[in-house]
C-alpha cells in the first residue's frame, strides 16, 4: 500500500432505518479516515448509532447512502479483511465448540495446512493468555475470559481491522483493566488495527491514539481528537497524569455538548 | 450446585448413593407386582392372571423362534421408520426453518397433516402402496416426522442473531454454518423432537401390523386377544413396554452425548 493512504476510509456514511412509525435516522452524516496501524475509540452518547455505524464497517449492514472503503475498495458484505468481536461474548461464542473449536471456527474455510492452522490458533490462544483453557467449553469460563476466546478467533483470523462494540461492557472493573490492557497489548506487539466502540470516556482515552466523538442522532462527528498520551500506559500511572484528566473532561464536555442539541456546523447538503 | 453438594454431604459414598437410586427406581414396581401376584392368585377371573403366569408365557412365547420371525422385523421396521422420519424431518426442518416464504407458506398445510391421526391413512397406505413392509414403514414415518420435523423447523428459526451475525461476518461456508451452527443450535429442540417421535413409531409399529398381517408383535398381540390366549397377550404387552423401556434408555445415552453441552451450561446458569 502506498504510504499515507488510509486503511479505512468513511464518506458521507448514513443509514435509515424503516419502521413502522416511519423512517429512523441512525447515522447521519459520517466522515473519517483511519490509517494503518491506528487503535482508535469511538465514543458517542447512547442511542447514537455507535453499533449501527460498527456493522456498516464491518459489511453486515449496507448503508443507505455513502462510502466504506477498505484499502481502497468499498466494502459491500463482510469482508476477509475485518474480524468483529461482539459485545454479547456469550452469545457470539458457540457453546458446543470448545474455546480451540470456537477460535478455529473462521480459518476452517482458508486453505492453511493443518499444522498451520494448528499454529495459528495455539498462538491466538497463548497471545490472550488462555494457554491452559484451549479444551475448555466457554461456558465454563468467566466472562472475561469468554470475551478474551472471542478476542482470540478475532486475532486468528488475521484481519486488518479488528472491530470491537463494546467488548468490556458486561464485564466487572477488575477484568475490564486486564482486558483493556490486553487490547493494548495486542496493538502494539502485533500492529493490529483497531477501531473499539465504547460508551465509557476514560476506557477510550485510556485506549485509543485517537477518540472519534460522535454527535447525538442524526449522527456525525462531533470531534475527532488526537491522544497525545505515552504509548507505554499503565492503569494506574496513565489514568493519574494531568493531560489524561484533561483529555477525558474534554471529551466528557464534548459528549454533553453533543446530548444537547445538533452540532453547531449546519448540515452539509446532500 | 448447591444441592448436589448438599446431598453429596449427607452420603458417605458414591457406592451408597447408587445402592440408594437403585433402591428408589426398583422399589415401587417390585412392591406393584407383590400386591398383583398376591391379588391375582386369589382372582377366579381368567383374564386376570398373575405375575409368575405371564413370566412363563413370556419364556415360551418370545424365547425362540417367534423371536426372529416377529420380533425382529417389527424392530426392524421401528428402526428404519425412525432413522427415515429423523433424516426427513431434520432435513426437510432446516430448509423450511431457514426460508421465512416457504414457512408461511407451508404452515396451515404442516398443521393439517399433523392433525391427521396416522392410523387412518392405514387403508389408504394398503390402497397405494399394498401390504407391504414398506407400507408399514411409511406409516411410522408419517406419524414420527411431526414432531421431529416441528421441532426443528422452531430450533432453526430460533438460532441466536448474534451467533448468526458471528458466521456472517467471519465468512464461514454454507457447509460449515449447517454443520456448526444451524444443527447444533437446534438440536436441543431436535432431541425433543426423537424423544417424542419415539413412542409415536411405537404405537405406529404395533397398529400398522394389526391390519392384515401375518406376521410382527402387534399381529401376535392381536392374535393371541382373539384366541383368549390371556396369558400369552399379556406377555406380549409386557415386551411391547420393554422395547418402549428399552428405546428411552438408548436415546437418553445419545442424547446425553450430543447434548452435553446443553446440559453443562444449563447446570452452570442454575447454579
Amino acid at each position: 500500500m502506498p504510504d499515507g493512504s488510509p486503511l479505512l476510509r468513511v464518506e458521507h456514511l448514513r443509514k435509515v432505518y424503516a419502521s413502522a412509525q416511519g423512517e429512523v435516522e441512525a447515522i447521519g452524516d459520517l466522515s473519517f479516515t483511519m490509517a494503518p496501524g491506528e487503535l482508535m475509540c469511538v465514543v458517542g452518547p447512547s442511542g447514537c448509532g455507535k453499533t449501527t455505524l460498527l456493522k456498516c464497517l464491518a459489511g453486515l449492514l449496507r448503508p443507505t447512502s455513502g462510502l466504506v472503503e477498505m484499502e481502497g475498495s468499498p466494502v459491500t458484505g463482510p469482508s476477509p479483511a475485518m474480524a468483529v468481536v461482539f459485545q454479547e461474548y456469550g452469545r457470539s461464542l458457540y457453546p458446543w465448540l470448545t474455546v480451540q473449536g470456537n477460535v478455529e471456527l473462521p480459518l476452517r474455510h482458508k486453505k492453511l495446512s493443518r499444522a498451520e492452522r494448528r499454529r495459528m490458533v495455539a498462538d491466538a490462544i497463548e497471545a490472550v493468555g488462555l494457554a491452559g483453557s484451549a479444551d475448555s467449553h466457554p461456558w465454563q469460563l468467566s466472562g472475561g475470559m469468554q470475551q478474551r476466546v472471542a478476542i482470540a478467533r478475532a486475532i486468528a483470523y488475521q484481519p486488518e481491522v479488528l472491530i470491537m462494540d463494546e467488548p468490556f461492557a458486561a464485564v466487572d472493573a477488575q477484568t475490564r483493566a486486564d482486558l483493556e490492557d490486553l487490547v493494548r497489548e495486542l496493538h502494539l506487539t502485533r500492529g493490529i488495527s483497531t477501531i473499539f466502540v465504547t460508551h465509557d470516556i476514560d476506557e477510550s482515552v485510556y485506549l485509543g491514539q485517537r477518540v472519534l466523538v460522535l454527535s447525538n442522532s442524526p449522527t456525525r462527528v462531533q470531534e475527532d481528537l488526537v491522544i497525545d498520551l505515552p504509548a507505554e500506559r499503565d492503569q494506574l500511572t496513565t489514568r493519574a497524569l494531568p493531560r489524561f484528566t484533561e483529555l477525558r473532561t474534554h471529551v466528557y464536555a464534548q459528549i454533553q455538548r453533543a446530548k444537547r442539541g445538533p452540532v453547531t456546523a449546519p448540515p452539509v447538503a446532500r | 450446585m448447591t444441592a448436589l453438594g448438599a446431598k453429596k454431604a449427607r452420603l458417605p459414598g458414591p457406592v451408597l448413593r447408587a445402592v440408594e437410586n437403585v433402591l428408589f427406581a426398583l422399589g415401587l414396581p417390585v412392591l406393584t407386582v407383590l400386591l398383583w401376584g398376591i391379588w391375582s392368585a386369589g382372582s377366579t377371573n381368567r383374564f386376570f392372571v398373575g405375575p409368575l403366569t405371564i413370566l412363563d408365557a413370556f419364556r415360551r412365547t418370545w424365547i425362540g423362534p417367534a423371536f426372529v420371525d416377529d420380533v425382529l422385523p417389527s424392530l426392524y421396521r421401528l428402526a428404519l421408520g425412525l432413522v427415515a422420519s429423523i433424516l426427513l424431518g431434520v432435513a426437510a426442518g432446516v430448509v423450511i426453518g431457514r426460508l421465512r416464504l416457504l414457512r408461511e407458506l407451508l404452515e396451515p398445510l404442516l398443521e393439517f397433516f399433523r392433525a391427521l391421526p396416522p392410523p387412518v391413512l392405514i387403508p389408504v397406505m394398503m390402497l397405494l402402496l399394498g401390504i407391504t413392509d414398506t407400507m408399514r414403514v411409511v406409516v411410522i414415518v408419517s406419524g414420527a416426522v411431526w414432531p421431529i420435523l416441528l421441532n426443528t423447523i422452531d430450533g432453526v428459526r430460533a438460532t441466536d442473531s448474534v451467533m448468526r451475525e458471528t458466521a456472517d461476518s467471519f465468512r464461514i461456508t454454507r457447509w460449515e454454518r449447517l454443520w456448526l451452527l444451524v444443527l447444533p443450535a437446534a438440536s436441543p429442540r431436535i432431541m425433543t423432537g426423537v424423544r417424542q417421535a419415539l413412542s409415536v413409531a411405537l404405537i405406529l409399529m404395533v397398529i400398522s401390523e394389526m391390519f392384515a398381517s401375518s406376521a410382527g408383535l402387534g399381529y401376535r398381540i392381536a392374535y393371541f386377544q382373539r384366541n383368549y390366549l390371556v396369558a400369552e397377550m399379556w406377555s406380549g404387552i409386557l415386551l411391547l413396554g420393554l422395547i418402549g423401556v428399552l428405546l428411552a434408555v438408548a436415546f437418553g445415552l445419545v442424547e446425553r452425548r450430543v447434548l452435553r453441552w446443553y446440559h453443562g451450561m444449563k447446570e452452570i446458569t442454575r447454579a
